[in-house]
């Protein structure tokens, strides 16, 4: 193997290091109107009256938009005006839009709009929803269009229920000798990717839609544009560039709506949306929040036998991607622990804070901090090692999972291997929690983690390969490049099966729905798996292609054919051959007759065997296959001031194959960045109102240099079998188990069990000299 | 993206930029001067700050250096928090800006513009406040100097026209032990819970805050209470609180239970520090 | 309301009008076409728009357009085949790239300003960026392996 493992530079690299790369608001064509957002100052209010007089006195103006009923969007339930219609649901909601020429005189006319709001009490977090009598965040759910398989219980605040049931709770608490229950919460957060979304639309005379935008899932935008606005697929061209840093936050489609809108309310010309950093935070669609119960049953001797749940998303004002969130949540509810009875209620709950996007793990994190928490709990109740606890409730093939999936070794990854692994990197048997002086603590946490990819059953990812006259090929994939490297993998995984050199593959970095295949969504971790099977199925057409024509001019049979090195050749004689330049556009004999023409070949995967899920248990294939790890933070804590420092943070991932050495890791370790900053700094702040206090970096900080720990990663490797070269995925892990293992860290260390993020010394605080717990 | 549009003037001398000030305030402009920038850019751009005349000051002489003249350290207001830091004059100044906002930023802010912020931290000003510095006042009839308590409480006090332009400290105090210490909510970056800054002279402690009150300030009363050896370090910092300025923050950093428990263990590390002696 | 003003960028002198109150992150992308400069924030606060102003690094969302003028201004259109260019890629030392040229100004300028950087004062300078993909160990090892480079040629 020449480049299955090898750290190849991302093909995009000379582009990104010169400042030549193009994101999506780097294009900038004459003609384009800039369009700008009104947004709502408050989290629940009526809107009382809206006047535009002095706007439209602005020289420049070309349209303002919003007091009007546009349709209702969502990606589940419609529920959503894409501007606000005589209500605002939360803080930073679209109010109304501005077209003019050029942006500041967007800015200033949207600063000349007048609305007076009517405040309306506030639903604050999922837990208030769910009270009986709960101010109602959608009074009329029921009269709301919505697709099979959501449930949103009208009357009340929920958007949507998953259930898991798996054996019988009866049985399960029955069997256990200690019980441990423990309730978490935290609040929504933002991703914060560098790259503000943006969204430029236009309307062709012809009726053709354009949009180039910031996004996880242009091909999804097509469909939506469908469904929300019925225009037929193929006149609706999604393009996008390089997407500067997404995590689940580009998966949601609000901007490209919003500036179709625009572009129609002037005659289809081309309009502009860039998001200020104020509004990429609130107005666009941020990272779910979570309370949630646990109660755990196992034997004396710790083996779990009952697992009893309710999760309590905070979707917030409108269901988008939060429904299928949630579910992601119950599909996985647990860790990765074989237990025989699980009993889970997912809710998708509406709050009047703002909605939900996918984030990098879709709830798994989330998730896991809950139930990793309780594992601590129980570990601590049954007087038993945290680590030994996991190690022998750790899932194995022939195991089922809670949707009740039986494991393989090729669907689930060692669980076990990882913990030992860990084990060993953390040097465990050292104890958890050391006093290093009268100040100051050394302490260790731990998590495991695993998740699957809930895709649609039918998600499917498509390649185009064509051949240049000098032999080399372009690959087109609809996998977005948002800084994971996929692409350049799929290049590693065409060089490999082709047998040839990586620098003659051309990579198509922009996305055009038009031209590239689909690929339903850059989202998962799924890009190497589904875009790599296409690969190599193209491949595998290329390379018949190629022999068929080379058959012919040898005079050799395809079966007696190989390709490589950019020739191909007879098996028995490798001197019997022809270069594949002289191949692929057709080849031509001396006497000027041709045969064949550009070779151009194309592949595609879907997802093998994937079912819904039973609307009363749950139970269902979801994904193809789940990648596990286990994970440890080590901190040095100021028992006086509470203030601490992580030392060092550890990764052990099964990653069925590494195919990019660098890359994986890079991806581990900024995932693992990500995650302690959401387990130990990031949070949205809200006020009693429900406005969010802290919508700019400079008051919600991701990690910073210098305040990242010593990383620590090791790659286990059990092949997830139908996948290219064995490999899983793994861009989301290194986030998953971070803010779990530095929560039980910290509690360790503190001896009091921690119960919300993120986790800064004021809540230590707060939590260890028994202030009550009266975060919001 | 700031919105709205303004005039740009870059005077040569303090008389012109005066001049031109009241004569912009005479055509019922809204002048402003403009010495680092950032907070007129990014209060600007969320329109928390208006001006139709922008009157930038960098072009003054001395407005940028840094000197030493008849028993003083002489500091431009124009110096950015950098060169502060760069060039080390006085210590306790350099350690304290050296935790302000970020070091790219600092290239940019100077030390008057951060003086004389709206944001209210302010913590440039806090060695100043414990130094007896004196501060140079462009006024209509030319500089003046005041001692820094006449003109700075809580927030600087100028009439309208008037500008800061220059720093005094006396030598004597530019190498007195000190401390400078910034608490955050998390790690490394943000704004202060607390920042203090102490110094002592002739025995007696004298220290100013940042990041408890909106404002910061320097409290007599506090240091009479952090001298009076008779009682411990423990109970000094303990009956220091009742002299505290009012309100105590209380914000998305931390809640002012909070921030009183982080200001208690600073000032004592601040007084343990200081009262170690120098080798300390 | 505009102003004629002449900027010197990347070895070039431009002449254009500007609004005064025009950023010259917006001036550069809007008006020069130079979008190597990204806007993050325009609050001051990641670092994106890190541009060299007579060879110190400026975030060009903090400053107006006029104040340009008269200095020599680089972005990272103007950085060809720098070490710190190379060590980047060497180093996967970023994932979406957006941060990217932020970071390579504020590097590049840190070599240069201060060959024998410890720890310390890498951190010092390097605060005033986010990234938000990588773990930061890459782009620490970039600039290490540079500065590394640098002192060797001292
Ligand atoms: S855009 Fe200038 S610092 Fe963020
Ligand atoms: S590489 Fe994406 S933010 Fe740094």
């Amino acid at each position: 193997m020449e480049y299955i493992g090898k750290s190849v530079i991302r093909k995009e690299a000379f582009e990104k290091v010169t400042g030549k790369a193009k994101y999506t608001n780097d294009f900038q064509e004459t003609g384009t109107l800039h369009a700008k957002m009104l947004i709502s100052p408050y989290a629940h209010a009526n809107i009382a009256s809206i006047d535009f007089s002095e706007a439209w006195k602005i020289p420049g103006v070309k349209a303002i938009l919003g007091d009007e009923p546009f349709p209702l969007v969502g990606e589940e339930i419609k529920d959503r005006s894409p501007i606000a219609y005589k209500r605002v649901r939360y803080h930073g909601e679209p109010v109304a839009v501005v077209v003019a020429e050029d942006p500041i005189t967007a800015k200033k006319a949207v600063d000349a709009i007048k609305v007076s709001y009517e405040s309306l009490p506030v639903v604050n977090s999922p837990r208030e929803a769910f009270q009986e009598n709960a101010v109602l965040v959608h009074e009329n759910l029921d009269r709301y269009e919505k697709r099979e398989g959501v449930y949103p219980v009208p009357k009340t605040n929920i958007a949507n229920l998953d259930k898991i049931r798996k054996g019988n709770m009866e049985d399960g608490f029955r069997e256990s000798d200690v019980v441990a229950e423990f309730q978490i919460s935290f609040n929504p957060s933002d991703h914060a990717a560098m790259e503000t979304r943006c969204s430029i639309a236009e309307i062709r005379a012809d009726g053709e839609v354009i949009i180039t935008t910031s996004s996880q899932a242009p091909f999804a935008i097509k469909k939506l544009m469908e469904w929300y606005f019925g225009i037929e697929p193929g006149k609706v061209i999604v393009k996008t560039p390089l997407v500067g840093g997404a995590y689940g936050g580009k998966a949601a489609v609000q901007l490209e709506v919003i500036a179709y809108l625009a572009s129609k309310a002037v005659a289809g010309q081309p309009v502009k949306l860039f998001n200020s950093r104020e509004e990429d935070m609130i107005t666009s669609p941020v990272h779910i929040g979570l309370d949630a119960s646990i109660k755990l049953g196992a034997t004396k001797d710790g083996f779990l036998k009952a697992a009893e749940i309710q999760f309590l998303f905070d979707g917030g004002a409108y269901s988008d991607k939060g429904v299928d969130i949630s579910r992601a949540g119950a599909v996985d509810c647990t860790g990765p622990y074989a237990i025989d009875h699980i009993w889970c209620d997912s809710y998708c709950m509406y709050t009047n804070h703002p909605y939900a996007s996918a984030y990098r793990g879709y709830s798994h994190a989330e998730v896991l901090f809950a139930f990793e928490r309780t594992m601590d709990v129980l570990a601590e109740k049954l007087n038993m090692d945290p680590l030994e606890l996991r190690y022998k409730n750790a899932i194995r093939p022939g195991d089922t999972t809670p949707t009740q999936v039986l494991l393989s070794s090729s669907t689930v990854g060692n669980v076990p291997k990882c913990i030992e692994r860990l084990k060993e990197l953390m040097n465990w048997a050292e104890g958890q929690r050391m006093e290093i002086d009268d100040r100051k603590i050394r302490a260790k946490g731990i998590s495991c983690i695993w998740k699957t990819s809930t895709f649609d059953t039918n998600a499917t990812s498509g390649v185009i390969l064509t051949f240049n006259p000098d032999g080399s090929i372009n690959l087109m994939s609809g996998v977005v490049e948002i800084g994971t490297g996929t692409k350049t993998v799929l290049a590693q995984i065409l060089a490999e099966r082709m047998k040839m050199d990586i620098s003659k593959i051309h990579v198509k970095m922009l996305v055009d729905t038009q031209t590239t295949p689909e690929h339903w969504k850059t989202v998962g971790s799924r890009g190497t798996l589904m875009g790599g099977r296409a690969v190599l199925n193209a491949a595998d057409e290329a390379i018949r292609k190629l022999k068929e024509v080379a058959s012919c001019v040898l005079r050799v049979p395809v079966e007696e054919l190989e390709v490589a090195d950019g020739k191909v050749y007879f098996l028995d004689n490798p001197n019997v051959f022809v270069e594949i330049k002289d191949i692929a556009y057709g080849y031509t004999f001396p006497n000027g007759n041709t045969i064949g023409g550009q070779i151009i070949a194309s592949g595609n995967y879907t997802l093998t065997r994937m079912t819904h899920l039973d609307r009363e248990t749950g139970k269902g294939k979801p994904g193809p296959e789940w990648a596990v790890g286990a994970q440890g933070i080590e901190v040095e804590l100021d028992k006086r001031d509470y203030t601490y420092r992580i030392i060092k943070a550890y990764s052990v991932v099964d990653i069925g194959t590494v195919l990019n050495e660098k890359a994986a890791r890079g991806q581990v370790m900024g995932a693992m960045s990500m995650g302690i900053a959401f387990g130990g700094r990031e949070t949205f702040v809200f006020d009693p109102y429900g406005r969010v206090l802290n919508p700019q970096l400079r008051t919600y900080r991701p990690l910073h240099y210098g305040e990242q720990p010593e990383y620590i990663i090791e790659f286990i490797e059990t092949p997830h079998i139908i996948a290219p070269y064995g490999a899983r995925g793994g861009g989301e892990h290194g986030l998953l188990g971070m803010p779990a293992a530095l929560g039980n860290c910290l509690s360790a260390a503190l001896g009091v069990q921690l119960k919300h993020l993120p986790l800064i010394p004021e809540l230590l605080w707060r939590a260890q000299e028994g202030w009550k717990d009266d975060i919001v | 993206m700031i919105s709205f549009d303004f005039e740009y003037f870059k005077p040569k001398t303090i008389q012109e930029t005066i001049h031109l000030f009241h004569s912009l305030v005479t055509k019922k402009k809204t002048p402003l001067y403009y010495s680092g920038g950032t907070e007129i850019i990014t209060l600007g751009r969320l329109n928390l700050v208006y001006t139709d005349a922008v009157i930038d000051i960098n072009a003054l002489p001395e407005y940028h250096t840094i000197r030493f003249s008849e028993g003083y350290l002489v500091i431009g207001a124009g110096v950015s928090l950098t060169k502060v830091e760069e060039e080390n004059p006085f210590p306790l100044l350099s350690k304290t800006v050296s935790e302000i906002a970020d070091r790219t930023a600092r290239n940019k802010i100077s030390l008057g513009g951060n003086i004389c912020g709206d944001i209210f931290y302010r913590e440039a000003v806090l060695p100043l406040l414990i130094s007896d510095s004196l501060l140079g006042i462009a006024e209509i009839d030319g500089l003046h100097y005041y001692p820094i308590n006449k003109v700075f409480n809580r927030e600087i006090q100028l009439q309208k026209g008037d500008f800061l332009f220059n720093i005094l400290i006396d030598q004597t105090y530019l190498d007195l032990p000190f401390v400078s210490m910034k608490r955050r909510q998390q790690w490394n970056v943000g704004y202060p819970l607390v920042t203090i800054c102490a110094l002592k002279k002739d025995e007696e402690v004298r220290m100013a805050f940042s990041g408890v009150c909106p404002f910061p300030f320097r409290s007599v009363e506090m240091e009479d209470v952090f001298n009076d050896k008779s009682y411990s370090l423990e109970d000094r910092v303990r009956r220091s609180l009742q002299y505290l300025p009012k309100p105590v923050l209380n914000d998305v950093e931390g809640s002012s239970e909070y921030r009183i428990f982080v200001l208690q263990h600073t000032i004592l590390d601040a007084l343990q520090k200081l009262e170690g002696g120098p080798n300390v | 309301m505009s102003n004629p003003i002449t900027l010197n960028i990347n070895g070039k002198k431009r002449q254009i009008t500007v609004r005064p109150a025009a950023t010259l992150l917006d001036t550069l992308r809007l008006r020069l076409g130079l979008t190597g400069s990204k806007p993050g924030c325009l609050n001051g606060d990641c670092g994106a728009c890190t541009v060299l102003m007579d060879g110190v690094p400026m975030k060009s969302c903090l400053m107006l357009a006029v104040e340009g003028e008269g200095k020599e201004i680089t972005t990272i259109e103007g950085l060809i085949n720098t070490p710190i260019q190379k060590a980047f890629i060497e180093k996967f030392a970023f994932q979406c790239g957006y941060c990217t040229p932020g970071f390579l100004m504020n590097c590049h300028a840190l070599v240069y300003t201060e060959p024998n950087a410890s720890d310390e004062r890498i951190k010092d300078w390097l605060e005033s960026n986010i990234c938000r993909c990588t773990g930061y160990r890459e782009i620490e090892e970039a600039v290490i392996s540079v500065l590394n480079t640098v002192k060797g040629t001292h």
